[in-house]
């Protein structure tokens, strides 16, 4: 089995999220970027495939050469060799297109991305993915088990879960529950050394148009001051008559 | 030659959720916000509705025609067949805007249907566009820690409402109920639902008006049933942070934050969670937030409306017996 990981590049967790060019770009000053959180649960269950099945991994990111280190890591956490097409991820259907020519050049049969990136949180790419390679699509996946061509997907959905049975080709936008927190690696010094001698592929993009364009980006409006009461009468009074929630 | 296009009127076409043949509140939401889109081009709304409830209903909120598919083989949701019936009713109306709801089932279609349609989309939004040629909409960005007015350039555009965002708008419309048979082929059904388990007596974090969310501060899973309790009294959703799920404490569904669920919800009561930058991404579109922690350097009180400072091991239960009083007057 062949499977790509489509890894996003992204602002870590505690990033403070600022602009600039009047409020059109994200501004990268002092942030630190990683692997999509997502994207990290979707590369572990691969290396899971890849030691217990003999699945070969590859990973693959849109963007340019700084996303390079992000892809290291990813070949470091196991990957066997990553890509790069080189061109700036401006939309997820453009970042779609050009996923679709990597899978069609490079014959995968398992396309595991994850369910959004935490950065624009278009929760798009996977799909659009599917639906241009005519594969089949799990979203949401929290458990994915591959017996030939034959899946079986667990589907996290509002208020509960659902059991899928389809088969390759598939493109799974996954996040956590594929594996568990615990079972994800930091990437130790001999996966470091080795993810240095590891293939990392810089492709030319495919022609792709993107649809949708920022105009301009705006932080929400400062919250007032918390009003602390001692008491739950006072709370549940502010909550009937000022709030008006209860 | 078609002179079929002629007559089309361009609709805004809107895709309604149903649960056991009646209408979700999102129904409602999203024909509302579609409404106003409509008034804003000079035409029409018409939703989509599988095996959903009474048209009428959404006629109450601007749907002017409603196309009412009724199979059993959608009985389960499955992405791909309903993201082609979408498309298809899309195309027969000559749609040029296409909404949906940001449920678990809407985020899965949206790019099929986006793709079909080879119209541009865009997911999380939070106001009626700013305007319709060009089309520009805000919708929230960085998991609600900032938003973007971004312009859709192609002909046809899909639109993902984000949960709560828009709100209810009640305005007539006729609702004339169509019959609509999208032609379904086997290719649709490639991707089965084997089966699903789903608690039906709770309240999902989607749809939940109110949700009681607790964290490590609770100090383990044998604290919950106060939680529960609340989430009881109040018909609310319960959530927890994310190390709670992670120690096996709750459901990994509950889960909430940037990781996790986003919560849209009007009032979310968190109890013995610090505030993490993550968990907040997750929570900042909930309108009003109420904090119960011990310490009064919880980062958690500097996002909150209203806070008490205090042991939730003493505060809950006094909470939960005055809530269970007052929703007894006051029903
Ligand atoms: C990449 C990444 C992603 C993450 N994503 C998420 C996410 O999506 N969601 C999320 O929640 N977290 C996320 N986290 C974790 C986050 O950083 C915090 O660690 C987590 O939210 C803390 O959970 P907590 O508030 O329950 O626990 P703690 O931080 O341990 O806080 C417990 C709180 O309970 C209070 N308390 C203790 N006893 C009592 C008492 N008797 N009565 C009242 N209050 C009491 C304490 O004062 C404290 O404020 C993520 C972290 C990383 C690195
Ligand atoms: N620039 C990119 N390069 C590679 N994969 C991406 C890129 N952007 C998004 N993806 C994949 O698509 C998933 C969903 O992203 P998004 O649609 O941007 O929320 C991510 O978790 C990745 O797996």
């Amino acid at each position: 089995m062949k499977i790509l990981v489509c890894i996003s590049h992204v602002p870590d967790t505690t990033s403070k999220i600022n602009f600039t060019d009047g409020d059109t770009a994200f501004d990268t000053n002092g942030v630190n970027f990683v692997i999509n959180p997502n994207d990290e649960f979707g590369l572990t269950r691969a290396m899971w495939f890849k030691e217990k099945q003999g699945a070969s991994v590859h990973v693959v990111n849109v963007g340019g050469p700084e996303t390079e280190p992000t892809l290291r890591k990813a070949l470091a956490i196991g990957a066997d060799e990553a890509i790069r097409v080189n061109t700036p991820a401006t939309d997820g259907y453009a970042v779609a297109k050009q996923l679709a020519a990597v899978v069609k050049d490079g014959g995968y049969d398992l396309v595991i991305g994850g369910r959004e990136s935490i950065d624009y949180n278009g929760g798009m790419v996977p799909g659009m993915l599917a639906k241009m390679l005519d594969a089949n699509f799990v979203n949401t996946c929290i458990s994915l088990e591959v017996a030939d061509s034959n899946v079986t997907a667990i589907r996290e959905i509002d208020g509960g879960k659902e059991t899928i049975s389809t088969s390759l080709p598939l493109v799974v936008g996954g996040q956590k529950g594929l594996v568990e927190e615990s079972d994800l690696r930091i990437p130790n010094m001999r996966g470091i050394m080795q993810a240095r001698s590891k293939p990392l592929t810089v492709r030319e993009p495919v022609d792709a148009n993107s649809e949708t364009k920022t105009v301009s980006f705006e932080k929400p409006a400062p919250k007032g001051a918390v009003k602390l009461v001692d008491n739950v009468d006072d709370l549940i009074n502010l909550l009937h008559n000022e709030a008006k929630v209860i | 030659m078609n002179f079929g296009n002629l007559y089309k009127t361009m609709s805004v076409l809107v895709y309604t959720e149903s649960e056991n043949g009646s209408f979700k509140k999102t129904a409602f939401e999203v024909v509302s916000y579609a409404k106003a889109i409509a008034n804003e081009m000079g035409t029409t709304v018409t939703a989509v509705s599988v095996n959903g409830g009474d048209a009428s209903q959404l006629g109450t909120y601007g749907a002017d025609k409603v196309l009412e598919v009724s199979n059993d083989k959608l009985n389960n949701f499955n992405a791909e067949a309903y993201a082609d019936v979408v498309a298809q009713a899309a195309k027969a109306e000559g749609a040029k805007v296409v909404v949906l709801t940001s449920s678990a089932d809407a985020k899965f279609m949206a790019p099929l249907v986006a793709v079909n349609l080879e119209a541009g989309y865009v997911p999380n939004v939070v106001a009626a566009p700013e305007s319709i040629s060009p089309f520009k909409v805000k919708h929230s960005v960085f998991t609600n820690k900032a938003f973007s007015l971004t312009e859709i350039s192609t002909d046809v555009k899909v639109v993902g409402l984000g949960k709560n965002a828009f709100g209810l708008k009640e305005n007539a419309g006729a609702a004339a109920a169509e019959a609509f048979s999208p032609s379904l082929s086997d290719d649709d059904f490639n991707t089965k639902v084997v089966s699903v388990d789903k608690a039906t007596d709770k309240v999902t974090i989607a749809d939940a008006e109110i949700v009681v969310s607790a964290g490590r501060g609770l100090k383990g899973p044998e604290n919950w049933g106060m939680i529960e309790e609340m989430a009881e009294i109040l018909g609310a959703a319960t959530a927890c942070s994310k190390p709670v799920s992670d120690m096996g404490w709750r459901p990994h569904g509950e889960h909430v934050g940037q990781t996790g669920k986003p919560v849209a919800s009007t009032l979310y009561i968190a109890i013995g969670i610090s505030g993490a930058i993550q968990h907040l991404a997750g929570i900042n579109s909930s309108k009003v937030k109420v904090v119960i922690n011990n310490d009064p350097e919880a980062p958690f009180f500097k996002a909150a409306d209203y806070g008490i400072v205090g042991d939730a091991f003493e505060i809950v239960p006094q909470l939960n017996e005055k809530l269970k009083a007052f929703k007894a007057q006051n029903n």
